[in-house]
């Protein structure tokens, strides 16, 4: 009867005495389930291609890090949605026109290399699915930049391909952008909806805002990183983005186009991989905001998000270091 | 004098395995991921660095009782130099094409701490037969590291083998790129240390 405590016995346990109800599992769960809007927005632009995609990263990514687990006779932790919730942000980060091969080396990348060599959830130093990405990217840059134009169809089968809204403003500037849009009313209304090319779960800022906006609610992220990073990213935009000299650029477009709003509310507010101290969280912000700006505007990517948060996810634990809240009374050492 | 109690052969294998230059004591990594990215270079470089390490050894062992200690390094440096010039002015003359890719690495072999540490902890305190065994067994190690990084790099970054292309498709471009260089060499590290932990009851790269 050891393991039975009557309630007039006193337990004497290790602490934490009071559990919060969030666990691993809940959490990413929710993170997922907060994705599903952006989810249905890509499938809605760009047919069920889109649908093939993302379930075969999701299957790949849970699949992995279940026989890697399983092979190595560890306990498997494919329950706890965060292989789940690497697939998914991986398979939305990808074009829609991708052979098959691809998220499927992108996701074995992302959760065996990025993840389990390091020692599993908690260990990696950059996000999986960002780092899936990149190995994608670098090593297919043909393939993983056709970008299919929307269709809003379910018959995505001879699907235009075109450049992102970044890729024309970094070849044409913001006259040709214009031309392929109409006006900038429509500029902004497509960018918002999603109604243009680009990965499949970046393009559709509304439906990454109401995703957003739960995490936000929740309290499973916080305001810090995004909001530097959009911050950041707007100011250097409208400081230098122009093409008639400072001040004159329009942050408006580099707030909503590429995956500014995917990265800064999903990936660069990973836990694992980004600070941990609320002050910490803003420098990191404010870094992740300075790389996108610098590669959109002088790099040879057009979009930068990517690079940004892997970027900064080595710094991580650095800043923390260096934020570190001092004692109560600790003074500094003199210099004698 | 002597201070090692490993046979010949013993000594060969320590350089090839236990000690390899890339897999096991983690140095000389510059090169191994600058031109590992085909097959010929890598081997190229290998041969170099197996003749500079083997040729060093036996002079910095012939000479060992006339190097006062107290300017040993620059007479080893000295020494190594004039190897790595032997090497690279034969190259130039009867390997141009590769020359013209790795020369600069050949150069820089000078500086290869691995070719320096022997001198240092073995050559300088050993017999010349023991020293080239040595020498040449740490030169092999080298070899087979890259060897079998330049393996797969061009097998997977490029789809070919000694230049020879036999892979059609798209292949793995990061592979060739450094990055890919840094993911090889450290998933072979991590395949070695493992099967020196399953199959040799090792403790892995840090019980060397």
């Amino acid at each position: 009867m050891a393991t039975e405590a009557k309630a007039h016995e006193l337990i004497v346990s290790v602490s934490p005495h009071v559990r919060g109800k969030e666990t691993v599992g809940r959490i990413m769960w929710t993170v997922n389930l907060s994705l599903l809007p952006a989810f249905i927005a890509a499938v809605y632009y760009f047919g069920p291609r889109a649908a093939y995609v993302t379930g075969l990263c999701i299957l790949t990514a849970v699949l992995s890090e279940h026989i890697y687990q399983v092979s190595l006779k560890k306990k498997t932790t494919i329950g706890d949605g965060s292989a789940f919730l690497t697939g998914l942000l991986l398979g939305l980060n990808l074009p829609a026109s991708v052979p098959f091969y691809i998220p499927i080396i992108g996701a074995v990348i992302a959760i065996v290399i990025t993840k389990l060599l390091f020692g599993g959830l908690g260990y990696n130093i950059f996000n999986p699915a960002l780092i899936g990405r990149a190995f994608l990217l670098i090593s297919f840059p043909k393939l993983m930049t056709i970008w299919t134009e929307p269709t809003a169809r379910f018959v995505a089968l001879d699907a235009k391909t075109t450049a992102t809204p970044l890729g024309i403003l970094k070849e044409g500037g913001l006259s040709q952008l214009m031309q392929v849009f109409g006006d900038k009313t429509e500029l902004y209304m497509s960018l918002l909806t999603g109604n243009r090319a680009g990965s499949l779960g970046e393009t559709s800022v509304i439906a990454l805002l109401i995703g957003a906006a739960i995490l936000l609610y929740r309290g499973y992220i916080t305001w810090h990183i995004p909001v530097s990073f959009l911050a950041t990213v707007g100011v250097l935009a409208w400081v230098f983005g122009g093409q008639s000299g400072f001040f004159t650029g329009d942050p408006v477009i580099h707030l909503i186009s590429g995956g500014l709003i995917l990265g800064a509310f999903f990936m660069a507010t990973d836990y694992v991989t980004c600070p941990t101290i609320r002050k910490g969280q803003v420098i990191f912000g404010i870094g992740c905001g300075i790389i996108t700006m610098l590669i959109r505007l002088k790099g040879g990517f057009p979009e930068g998000v990517m690079f940004a948060i892997l970027l900064m996810n080595c710094f991580a634990p650095l800043i923390d270091r260096g934020v570190k809240s001092k004692l109560f009374g600790a003074v500094k050492e003199q210099k004698k | 004098m002597s201070i090692h109690h490993k046979s010949n052969w013993e000594l060969l294998k320590n350089g090839m395995f236990g000690e390899n230059t890339i897999f096991r004591m983690a140095i000389s990594l510059c090169p191994s991921i600058a031109v590992t990215n085909g097959m010929k270079n890598g081997v190229a470089l290998g041969v170099s660095v197996m003749f500079v390490q083997t040729m060093v050894n036996i002079t910095v062992s012939a000479m060992r009782k006339f190097i006062h200690p107290k300017i040993r390094i620059p007479i080893f440096m000295l020494i190594i130099a004039g190897y790595v010039t032997i090497i690279d002015m034969l190259m130039a003359t009867y390997a141009r094409a590769v020359y013209r890719e790795i020369g600069l690495y050949i150069q820089i072999i000078v500086a290869f701490a691995s070719i320096f540490a022997r001198a240092e902890v073995f050559a300088s305190k050993n017999k010349i037969v023991p020293s080239f065994f040595d020498g040449f067994g740490m030169g092999v190690g080298f070899l087979l590291a890259m060897i079998v990084i330049s393996f797969f790099r061009e097998l997977l970054g490029k789809g070919e083998l000694w230049g020879i292309s036999f892979v059609s498709g798209n292949p793995l471009l990061i592979m060739v790129l450094p990055a890919g260089g840094f993911l090889a060499v450290g998933l072979l590290m991590g395949f070695f240390n493992w099967v020196d932990m399953k199959f040799y009851g090792g403790k892995g790269a840090s019980g060397v």
